[in-house]
Parts: structure tokens; C-alpha cells; sequence
């Protein structure tokens, strides 16, 4: 579920972008060469078409392979029914109607979503700091560009790895409930640190910034200082800057951002697992728990759900900023 | 890389088996021929070793190639690819699923040399002649057909058996006795105030369910009739309870692997929860103290045994007798006693164990010196005792065998609302 997702906002606007530029140069340099009969122009064209279908096509190819076939098979499959030995090809809304009749479906998405919005607002506000920092108060091009490898440092180990190493440093005797007590500042170890939603969303929010700190860092250096000294000259507050150009002018950023983290965090089942130790419940989980079980229309039918929450919620943000137009 | 290159070994073994063939050859026709038999073994990780396939290579002369899947998997591959597999190694209550299906073929007795010697648990049902037989599938209910292509189980012991036992053995709760610093002696303790936020249980809702009734029952809240085969309204009281000691903070977390069980216990972050045995172990080999807690009213006991494929026939299923007679010979038994579960041939396996370590694993007598697992590890110091006793203590207080539902789907969704609460 989560590759598909990643899939899908990894590829799915970038797809777009990379084919239509590939295709275009050719177009562009035929049209401007030199002057041809009509009928050599019209043979041209058609051998540039072919062209730009040949060039396109890896990506096509790839991307039916192992996007919408995928998908389209999840979908078949979410209306089949399933014994416990056999999944049994059929048309029935029996998965759907269960899922979206049961309060534990109703429950899990509300606690999803939850987590999603949550770790939003976290990265959004941390992400969009250390974005700021960056481009506005480091001078130097190279300070910035060694600042900014340093926030990628933390990324180069495993993602399982980052947040796994979070349990014995939250546990009942862990390091902060160690360090805490022996300064004096709690008796007894805090119990929320570990195995709750505190940490869920901890390991999220450091598992994900960097996807807030990369798009929101790269638009913001886009942004013209002239737009912001002009700002000044004409006595606007540093806070004024701030809501009325740097923040409508990162908006791209933000968007982008917001897509990585919502995918990744609405996708996401080990995370929760882990930190929660089984204890919380998200979509993610559900999908895994009846692929355990082998209840792969069932699992299919959660998962065609969430794609359809997701992509709902991504078609909502876009109406708020095209981000293609502004990029 | 080292893998691909022969090594001086295995040169010199198979030049000594050349040597033989040539000085004997009438017999070792047949050896030759077994030589080039492979069998296909699945199965669930406990028993699924690659030392086992190792010594069937040495003592044999046949491969064996294994594959470890989880108990979900492994029901599903046994029910729908029975050519997939030779071997199936598979637990008793996956048998009551899988052999209604007819991808299994019968085994005959006459054909096993150590049937006689085979616990009474796998055939009669009783360990000894008085023992209660146990909630939940016991083997013996699904052991026997009456010939071999009945679908259906025999009432008693027959001619025709569907899986052979090779190991076992019977679980209960896991307790820090240093963080408890008092007796522990039933399964309600789990559910005891005390231990909010310090206990756990596994997230395996098979098992859970069993563990869960454990409890239930011990505290007094619910009779079941069958422990192993609830019905809707037993499962709804029973997930209620633990709905309502979960949302009350009871719990610190879940398990669903081993290590996670292993890591709970061994910081500290849990002091009593539902446990496997080479799980405690782990914990002990860390220095840290953790006993398998025998409770009073009894254990959850688990079975496993290898089942052969239909599609098995001629020399690959000679190679199968032969090896089922070489897996009740006492190797393979002494290797899984020396960590903590049991033969189905105890007799046989004593001869592969010295004396201190039947000693301590099969009489519960204390140990008289260091005991150590094959693999080298140290399981007890001289003078411990193992945790419930000998063999006959602890199988002969089962309360429940591991089972599988008519309710199984239901269940499955009300534990994942538990999850999910």
C-alpha cells in the first residue's frame, strides 16, 4: 500500500512534467529548421509524432506496469469474495458494504486521519523554520548547501532503524526517563513516552520534516529578494514579509510537502505498529492484519478506500494552488 | 561466494560414498538412487532447522530443503499448492483445516518402526491413563483416519495416521519474579490492577483468543464449554473484558514476533505477559531473571507434526518413511529437548542427551552441572530447576491444545476491533 502511494505521488505529477518536455524540443526544432516543401513539412510531422510516442513510451510502458495495473488489479480483486483457503473471483460489494458499515473502519480512518493532521501541522511548522533559516538568514550559497546536507544526514541510515532506536531511549528505563529523574524533575518515569500516540507521532515528525524542509527550502530560494527589499522600502513589518510575500510565494512548497507527508503518514502500518507496540490502530494496519489472514478482497477493498480518501484529499489541496503554474 | 566452491569436505565425502558404493555394490544401488532424491519440507520456523536438513544429508544421503513461513502461510500453501511441497511440517490445528482438503495422503503405522513408543498424547489422547484429555484440537482427535481416504477423523486410534508428532510443548504466562517480588500462580493475574501498564499480550489472534480465555476463565468471569471452540457469545464477553482492561491501561503494549516479546521483557517495560518458551531463554541468556510461570490451572499447549504430501509416491516416498523413522530415531528429538520442548519418542531421545540433561529438561530434577542449548548457548546453572517440572508435570496439566474455530472469522473481526479499541 505504501509503494503504491509513493507511486503515486512520486510519479504521478512528475510524469507530466518529464513527458511533455521530452516530447517538446523535437517539436520546437522541426518547426524552426529550415524552410521545407509542404509536403516533406507534413511526412515530418508525422515521423515527430512517432517519435514522441517512441520516446514516451519507456515511462508508458513502466508506468502501466507497475502503477495501473497494479491498481486496477486491487480494485478486481477488493470485489471478490474469500474463504479462509481460497479467494474466489466474484462481483460482490460484500467487502464494501462490511467495511463501511463497521464502527472499527469508521474508528481507524478518524484516528488516520488524526495522525496525518497532526504530524502535518508538526512538520509544516519545523519544516517550514529550518526552510526559512536556510534560505533567508545563512548568506553564503556553500553554508547553505552544507546546512542543508546536514539535515539529509539523519536519512542516510534505514527508516526502520531511525525510528526503532526511539525505544530505548523513550522507555520506562530509558535514557530520558534516566536523565529526567536524576535531574530532579519527575519521580517516577513517564509512562506516555513509549508505546503511545505522543510516540507515534514523534517518529513521525522525524521521520518525515525533511520531505517539508526540501520543497519548501527549494521554492523559497526561488524567490526574488528584490520582492522582499521593496517590501521593507515600503515599510511593511517583518511580519507583514513574512504573510504576505514569503509565505503565498512558498506555497508550492508547502503543497508539495504536504503531499509527501500526508501520503506517506496515511500509507504508512510499521510505524504505528512499532511505537504504538500494536496498541493503536490505522488503515495501514487493518490492510496488513487481513493479508496476515489472507483476506486479500478485504484488504484490497480497505486499500481501494483509502487510495480514493487520499486522492480525494490531494484534489482538494490542488484547488488551492496549481502547483505546476507556480513551479 | 564460498558457497559455490567445493569444499576439501564434501570432496572426500562424496569420494568416500564413491569408494563404498564400488566396495559394496548390491545394496548401495538403492542408496545411490535415494542419494538424488530431494524432499521439499514448509513449515512453521520452530522446527524448520537447518541443522535438521544438515544431519538428514550426513545420515540419510538425501536433501532436504526447508522453508519457514508463518502459520497463516503455511495453512494456505498446504490447502491450495500440494505440489509445492513433499513435507509438510505443519501444526495439529492447521491439520483439522488442511486435510479435510485431501492434499495430504494417510500414513501407515505398520510402516513407522518407533508407533509403540510414541507419547500417549498422540494416540489415546492421555498421557497416562488417568489424565483429563484437554479443551481445544488435541492431537489425538485429529491423528487418525479411518482408511486413507476418509476426509474425515477417526474417533480412535487406528491404522492410518495423518500427521506424524515430532514436537510439542506446553506454554503459560512469562513473569520477571525480581520486578513481581511475590507469587504468581494463576492466569488472572494478567488482568490483576497491579500490573497496569506492565503487561502484554500477543497480537496472533489465534493464540490470543486462547490465552484470553486462559484468563477469563481463571478469574471466574466466564465457563466455557470449549476453550478452543468459543462460541460468538463467549468470543463477545471475552474480547469485552480485555476491551475494558485495554482502554483502563493494562497493557503496554502488544507482540507479534518473538523478539519483540523478548525485547518487552528483558527492559523492563513489561513484568508479566504471554510467552514462548525459547523466548524466556532469550531473556535468560541476557543475565536477566525471567521464569516460565506454571499456573494453576494449567498450560496452553501446542503440537506439531510432519504430513505427507498426495502427490508423493515410489522412491520420494520411500525417502519420506525413512525419514520419519530417522526423525523418531532420537537425533532430532535430543536436539529440540536440549531447547526446552519434546520428543514425541522421549525414550529414543535419551540416548542423544547426557544424563544431566534429561535430567533437567525431561525428570524437572536440578541441573548438576551447566546446561547449554546445541548451539552452544547457557540455558541453567548447576543446581537450577526447569520452570513446571519434568515432562509428566507439565503435559500432564494442559488445559488447552492451541485449536482453530467454526467461529474463526468472527473472531478475527472482533480482534481486530480490540486493536483498534
Amino acid at each position: 500500500m505504501e509503494r503504491v502511494h509513493r507511486g503515486l505521488t512520486g510519479a504521478g505529477p512528475g510524469t507530466a512534467g518529464a513527458a511533455a518536455p521530452a516530447a517538446m524540443p523535437e517539436g520546437q526544432a522541426a518547426g524552426r529548421g529550415h524552410p521545407r516543401s509542404a509536403r516533406a513539412a507534413r511526412g515530418r510531422g508525422t515521423v515527430d509524432t512517432l517519435q514522441g510516442w517512441a520516446l514516451a513510451s519507456p515511462l508508458v510502458i513502466v508506468l502501466l506496469a507497475f502503477l495501473v495495473l497494479p491498481i486496477v488489479m486491487i480494485v478486481a480483486v477488493s470485489f471478490w469474495q474469500a474463504t479462509e483457503f481460497a479467494i474466489v473471483p466474484a462481483f460482490s460489494f460484500e467487502n464494501y458494504a462490511f467495511l463501511l458499515t463497521s464502527s472499527v473502519t469508521w474508528r481507524v480512518f478518524g484516528a488516520t486521519l488524526q495522525f496525518a493532521l497532526i504530524t502535518w501541522t508538526l512538520t509544516l511548522l519545523i519544516g517550514f523554520t529550518v526552510a526559512y533559516y536556510l534560505a533567508f538568514h545563512i548568506r553564503t550559497t556553500a553554508m547553505q548547501t552544507i546546512l542543508f546536507l546536514v539535515c539529509t544526514v539523519p536519512f542516510l541510515t534505514s527508516n526502520i532503524i531511525r525510528m526503532i532506536s526511539w525505544i530505548p531511549f523513550l522507555g520506562r528505563n530509558g535514557i530520558a526517563n534516566q536523565t529526567l529523574i536524576e535531574l530532579g524533575i519527575i519521580d517516577q518515569p513517564l509512562e506516555w513516552l513509549l508505546y503511545s500516540d505522543f510516540s507515534v507521532v514523534l517518529a513521525f515528525v522525524h521521520l518525515y520534516t525533511l520531505f517539508m524542509i526540501v520543497p519548501i527550502f527549494n521554492t523559497m530560494s526561488r524567490i526574488d529578494r528584490s520582492l522582499i527589499e521593496a517590501a521593507r522600502d515600503n515599510g511593511a513589518s517583518g511580519w507583514q514579509i513574512l504573510t504576505n510575500v514569503i509565505i503565498p510565494l512558498s506555497k508550492p512548497g508547502i503543497m508539495i510537502g504536504t503531499i509527501f507527508v500526508l501520503t506517506l503518514v496515511m500509507g504508512d502500518f510499521i510505524t504505528v505498529r512499532f511505537m504504538s507496540g500494536s496498541q493503536s490502530a490505522n488503515v495501514g494496519r487493518l490492510i496488513s492484519n487481513d493479508i496476515a489472514l489472507l483476506q486479500y478482497p478485504s484488504a484490497s477493498a480497505t486499500s481501494v478506500v483509502l487510495l480514493v480518501t487520499v486522492l480525494l484529499i490531494i484534489g482538494v489541496l490542488m484547488r488551492f494552488v496549481n502547483i505546476r503554474k507556480e513551479l | 561466494m564460498s558457497k559455490m566452491r567445493y569444499s576439501r569436505r564434501s570432496l572426500l565425502k562424496s569420494g568416500a560414498a564413491a569408494v563404498a558404493a564400488s566396495a559394496l555394490p548390491a545394496p548401495m544401488i538403492w542408496a545411490q538412487d535415494i542419494r538424488n532424491v530431494t524432499l521439499r519440507q514448509f513449515g512453521t520456523g520452530v522446527s524448520n532447522l537447518n541443522e535438521v536438513a544438515g544431519k538428514v544429508k550426513e545420515d540419510l544421503g538425501f536433501t532436504l530443503e526447508m522453508t519457514a513461513l508463518d502459520s497463516d502461510s503455511v495453512t494456505q500453501r498446504a490447502a491450495t499448492q500440494p505440489d509445492s511441497f513433499d513435507i509438510a511440517d505443519i501444526e495439529y490445528w492447521i491439520c483439522k483445516k488442511v486435510w479435510p482438503t485431501g492434499n495430504l495422503q494417510a500414513m501407515d503405522t505398520g510402516r513407522i518402526a518407533n508407533y509403540d513408543k510414541i507419547v500417549g498424547i498422540f494416540r489415546s489422547g492421555k498421557l497416562t491413563p488417568e489424565s483429563v484429555i484437554a479443551q481445544g484440537t488435541a492431537p489425538h482427535t485429529v491423528g487418525f483416519i479411518d482408511s486413507p481416504e476418509a476426509t474425515s477423523f477417526a474417533t480412535g486410534e487406528t491404522r492410518w495416521m495423518t500427521l506424524i508428532p515430532t514436537i510439542y510443548n506446553a506454554d503459560t504466562l512469562g513473569i520477571r519474579p525480581d520486578l513481581i517480588g511475590r507469587p504468581i500462580d494463576s492466569w488472572a493475574e494478567l488482568l490483576n490492577p497491579e500490573f497496569r501498564g506492565k503487561a502484554s499480550i500477543l497480537d496472533i489472534s489465534s493464540i490470543g483468543i486462547m490465552d484470553m480465555a486462559m484468563v477469563c476463565e481463571a478469574m471466574g468471569e466466564i465457563q466455557y464449554g470449549d476453550k478452543g471452540n468459543m462460541t460468538r457469545e463467549e468470543i463477545d464477553r471475552t474480547i469485552a473484558i480485555f476491551t475494558e482492561a485495554k482502554r483502563a491501561g493494562q497493557f503496554r503494549a502488544f507482540w507479534k514476533s518473538f523478539d519483540e516479546s523478548v525485547n518487552l521483557m528483558a527492559s523492563g517495560e513489561v513484568v508479566i505477559q504471554s510467552m514462548w518458551s525459547p523466548a524466556i531463554t532469550a531473556v535468560k541468556t541476557r543475565g536477566i531473571p525471567c521464569v516460565y510461570q506454571p499456573l494453576k490451572e494449567g498450560y496452553r499447549s501446542w503440537g506439531g507434526g510432519i504430513g505427507l504430501s498426495k502427490s508423493l509416491s515410489g522412491l520420494k516416498l520411500d525417502a519420506a518413511y525413512e525419514y520419519i523413522n530417522w526423525y523418531l530415531s532420537g537425533w532430532v528429538g535430543g536436539f529440540l529437548m536440549r531447547q526446552g520442548y519434546y520428543s514425541a519418542v522421549p525414550e529414543t531421545s535419551k540416548e542423544f542427551m547426557s544424563e544431566n540433561e534429561w535430567g533437567y529438561w525431561f525428570e524437572g530434577k536440578p541441573a548438576s552441572e551447566e546446561i547449554t542449548n546445541p548451539q552452544g548457548d547457557v540455558m541453567a546453572q548447576a543446581g537450577e530447576v526447569r520452570d513446571g517440572g519434568s515432562f509428566h508435570e507439565r503435559m500432564g496439566k494442559v488445559a488447552c491444545w492451541n485449536a482453530v474455530m467454526d467461529e474463526n472469522q468472527y473472531m478475527v473481526r472482533k480482534w481486530n476491533e480490540f486493536i483498534a479499541a
